[in-house]
């Protein structure tokens, strides 16, 4: 069969692009060479659903952010897709950084957010208890929010299937040929045909704009180290807490993340291997010292993980995503970090360009509900606290992962969705079992054993 | 739900369950074992190999078997033990919080004993860089991995620590065909290695890299190799292996103490707990593991039968007055227990005080000092060594000032 579009890469934005075309009369198939969707930069990022107060204003990135900030929220509230109001905080702790708040405001007001304001030393300590000495000021940014990009994505590919768009994992592209009025990719799967091409590869997307015949930029991996320390910390830091951007870059944050942790990073190392996901010493000596620094308190507690993500950095200075009516191919490229929060946004502008090219994109009225996700989130009521829950189905009284009090209905229920678990990986994301301060001491071969189990089942 | 009992006892380990036999009988059952595991036992359950009940049942037995005579007995003297019951946290009234395939549940106990153990830190907690490929395991882990569930492991691996744990994961590994090609430690591990009984006991020949530290885990996938340095020259190498187990460096599992607010001690990082392995919190008390990371299961066990007293009279109505004087550990050791006395109260369990070395000498002095005055000193005729607990007589301690202020332990150099 030949699609009428395949999106290649199962990101947030693939899959996001993906959800929203299956919703047209239109056949897409969804293709990433990994084992699960949001394995790569998707799954790494600092999770923080952003209110664009700080993008560069007149940009696509400043209106997409915007407006995804909002889409996403209403998705999240449909989907179960955690998100907590947290609030954030941009720290001054030099005379410096404490004139530069003003310009911060008002950037924050071109891009549309009126939200922000200026605290003094009291109220940031008031905000942040925990937070090292010596701040010297702030900007409350209230709207900035944790969110779970695992579910998110997850959550977009399972609507995109759901509404009828076909998964292709495993299956790496290796070629591209031009054929009629469309596209041969030639995989490790065997070939696909398609009408439309989009590309949403992520990190590997100038490669593929270049396979397409393009040369119009480039990309290169910034490695980005995380700290992750234990749920008893979190209670130290309830907030956001940023620091004032410089010439350098965003810098490093510290944040409550959505599983009830706490998160300091990322580090930023400009890399020339895409798949260099290692931790480094320096790394944790660097984050390690930004930590005790922001939130002396936090050193005493355990480092429950550490990882790495890849960012996409790249030459340009806004989203690059174009459509080709006449080689019917798009990409969405240079998205950074913010491709969390725009996601929703993303697909929306992408199914206009669409549309300005000549593929019918009205949607279709027989669309199902989107789904719904089993709660990740700490703040929000899990399986293991629902008494009513337990009565219809003991399995999600049975506790198999302790430390973060995953169930084996839980476990159970990720194996066998629409989009399942297929490795230990995907079923950490799906569920958060053996993520928690153990790393698996207690739980690690019981929950290899139930996914070997329901893997032969399925 | 509030299920009422006398006793309630968090975790099925071998302190618990013998906590449990001790208490049951005279409480006419009223009492209640909560184990989150699928079946009761604690660790031993995993680990394979002899070395267990020497001390409490003067019997020389493996694991498994260990952790079938503790639930037996303790359930023959009238204890109820529910399996699949995980203790999520307390309520207002100071109740515990329960969920279990039957439902959620609370359990409002006269008195609580809190024996919730100790786990490996894993590797992340010790903050190893590097890849993180499949291959990389705790003890707990790999023992689980090996005995409970079968599964098989590879052919070459590389032992992270030197203590008696350690030794246990030699012989897991050895159990499911892998080879230990090296045993890593920070400590000048050929001494301390001597004086292991038990290791040199079985013939286990592993070499040691003492004075060592893995600095990086590399592999994708599956794990290929560690990086080793040389604490000494800061030269390192590449040590290949499919398998890198983080034995020891425990922690105790404190959440459900630090979430009721109960004090920890900031040495064992269990909750500070006095000879009568009371808690901060009236009528919370901790034994085991908890408080001691981690001495051997038949010890933790003798910690059961030790608060069997304390908690009935307790129940009785009793309270002790006194104030109680610290126990902190001088620069040999990282942390004595129990962390604090009431001088003229009962000792110890087992008369000792228990402390965990960072050096080894083969007769060691022990001094108390209080106030800087040195108030006892004793010689011991077993060494002390890290990796393991050294165990100081209770007499130490016999001149202690109840207004004196912090009691130092601490080795004579």
């Amino acid at each position: 069969m030949r699609y009428d579009v395949v999106v290649i890469g199962a990101g947030l934005i693939g899959s996001a692009i993906a959800r929203e075309l299956a919703g047209c009369h239109l056949s897409v198939g969804l293709v990433d060479g990994r084992s699960d969707v949001g394995d790569g930069t998707s799954k790494a990022n600092t999770a923080i659903l952003h209110t664009g107060y700080d993008a560069s204003p007149g940009t696509l990135e400043s209106r997409l952010v915007a407006e995804g900030y909002h889409r996403l929220g209403e998705y999240a509230a449909q989907t179960g897709i955690p998100v907590e109001r947290t609030g954030a905080l941009l720290v001054a702790w030099t005379d410096e950084e404490q004139a530069a708040l003003p310009g911060l405001a008002d950037k924050a007001r071109a891009n549309g957010y009126q939200a922000t304001a200026i605290v003094d030393a009291a109220a940031v300590y008031e905000a942040a208890p925990h937070l090292g000495p010596g701040a010297r000021g702030g900007l409350s940014v209230p709207g900035e929010s944790i969110i779970c990009t695992w579910s998110t994505t997850i959550a977009l590919a399972t609507d995109a299937v759901q509404r009828g768009a076909t998964l292709h994992l495993d299956t790496q592209v290796q070629g591209l040929t031009r054929t009629g009025e469309g596209w041969t990719l030639d995989t490790t799967a065997g070939p696909l045909r398609t009408r439309w091409l989009i590309n949403a590869a992520g990190l590997g997307g100038d490669t593929l704009d270049a396979q397409a015949g393009y040369d119009r930029f480039h990309l290169h991996p910034r490695r980005g180290e995380l700290l992750v320390f234990d749920k008893l910390a979190r209670e130290k830091v309830p907030l956001i807490v940023l620091p004032v951007p410089s010439k350098l870059g965003k810098g490093v944050l510290v944040s409550p993340t959505i599983y009830g942790n706490v998160m300091v990073g990322p580090t930023a190392e400009d890399m020339t291997d895409r798949a260099d996901t290692a931790t480094t010493e320096a790394g944790f000596d660097f984050l390690l010292g930004k930590g005790a620094a922001l939130v002396p308190d936090l050193m005493a507690e355990e480092v429950t993980a550490a990882y790495a993500g890849l960012r996409a950095a790249h030459d340009q200075t806004d989203y690059l995503i174009e459509a080709d009516a006449d080689r019917t191919y798009l990409l969405a490229g240079c998205i950074r970090s913010t491709g969390l929060t725009s996601c929703l946004a993303v697909a929306a502008h992408v199914s206009d360009l669409l549309a300005g090219a000549g593929l019918d994109v009205t949607p279709r009225d027989d669309l199902p509900d989107p789904p719904r996700l089993p709660n990740l989130g700490e703040a929000g009521r899990r399986p293991y606290q629902d008494d009513a829950l337990i009565r219809r189905d003991p399995a999600y009284g049975e506790v198999v992962c302790f430390c973060e009090r995953v169930t084996r209905g839980e476990i159970r229920d990720a194996c066998q969705s629409t989009v399942p678990a297929r490795t230990l990986g995907g079923l950490r994301r799906r569920t958060r079992a053996t993520n928690g301060r153990c790393q698996g001491f207690f739980c690690g071969a019981a929950v290899e054993t139930l996914l070997a189990n329901e893997r032969s089942q399925a | 739900m509030i299920t009422k009992t006398k006793v309630a006892i968090v975790g099925a380990g071998p302190s618990g369950l013998r906590a449990a036999a001790e208490l049951a009988p005279a409480l006419k059952g009223g009492v209640l074992v909560l184990d989150r595991e699928a079946a009761p036992g604690g660790i031993p359950r995993h680990c394979h190999h002899p070395g267990y009940g020497i001390r409490d049942l003067h019997r020389f037995m493996t694991g498994p078997k260990y952790a079938r005579l503790l639930s037996d007995r303790a359930r023959q003297a009238g204890a109820d033990i529910v399996t699949h019951a995980m203790v999520t946290g307390w309520t207002g009234a100071g109740a515990l919080c329960v969920t279990s395939p039957e439902g959620r549940y609370e359990v409002a106990a006269d008195a609580v004993i809190l024996a919730t153990g100790a786990r490996e830190r894993p590797r992340s907690a010790r903050r190893i860089p590097g890849d993180r490929p499949a291959g990389v395991y705790t003890t707990g882990q790999l023992q689980n991995l090996v005995y409970l569930h079968h599964r098989p492991e590879r052919s070459r691996a590389v032992i992270v620590g030197g203590e008696l744990v350690s030794w246990s994961a030699v012989l897991t590994l050895r159990h499911a065909g892998c080879r230990p090609v090296l045993m890593t430690t920070q400590y000048a591990a050929s001494e301390a290695y001597r004086l292991f009984t038990v290791a040199g006991g079985i013939g286990l020949r592993v070499p040691v890299a003492p004075r060592t530290k893995v600095v990086r885990v590399i592999g994708h996938g599956r794990v290929t190799g560690v990086e080793v340095e040389d604490l000494q020259t800061g030269q390192r190498r590449v040590v290949e292996c499919d398998t890198v187990v983080f034995t020891g460096d425990w922690i105790p599992d404190h959440e459900l103490a630090r979430s009721a607010g109960i004090a920890l001690d900031p040495a064992t990082l269990g909750p500070s707990v006095d000879t009568r392995l009371r808690t901060d919190r009236d009528g919370v008390f901790a034994i085991g593991n908890l408080v001691h990371p981690v001495d051997t299961a038949d010890c933790a066990a003798l910690d059961g039968a030790h608060v069997a007293e304390p908690v009935l009279g307790y129940l009785r109505g009793e309270r002790t007055s006194g104030t109680p004087v610290p126990l902190v550990a001088g620069d040999a050791f990282a942390w004595v227990s129990p962390t604090r006395c009431v001088p003229g109260d009962v000792a110890p369990a087992r008369g000792f005080v228990l402390a965990w070395p960072t050096e080894v000498r083969k007769r060691p002095t022990i001094v108390a000092r209080q106030g800087g005055s040195e108030i006892g000193r004793v010689t011991t005729s077993y060494p002390v060594a890290p990796g393991r607990v050294y165990r100081i007589p209770w007499t130490l301690l016999a001149a202690v000032n109840p207004a004196g202020g912090t009691v130092t332990i601490d080795l004579v150099r």
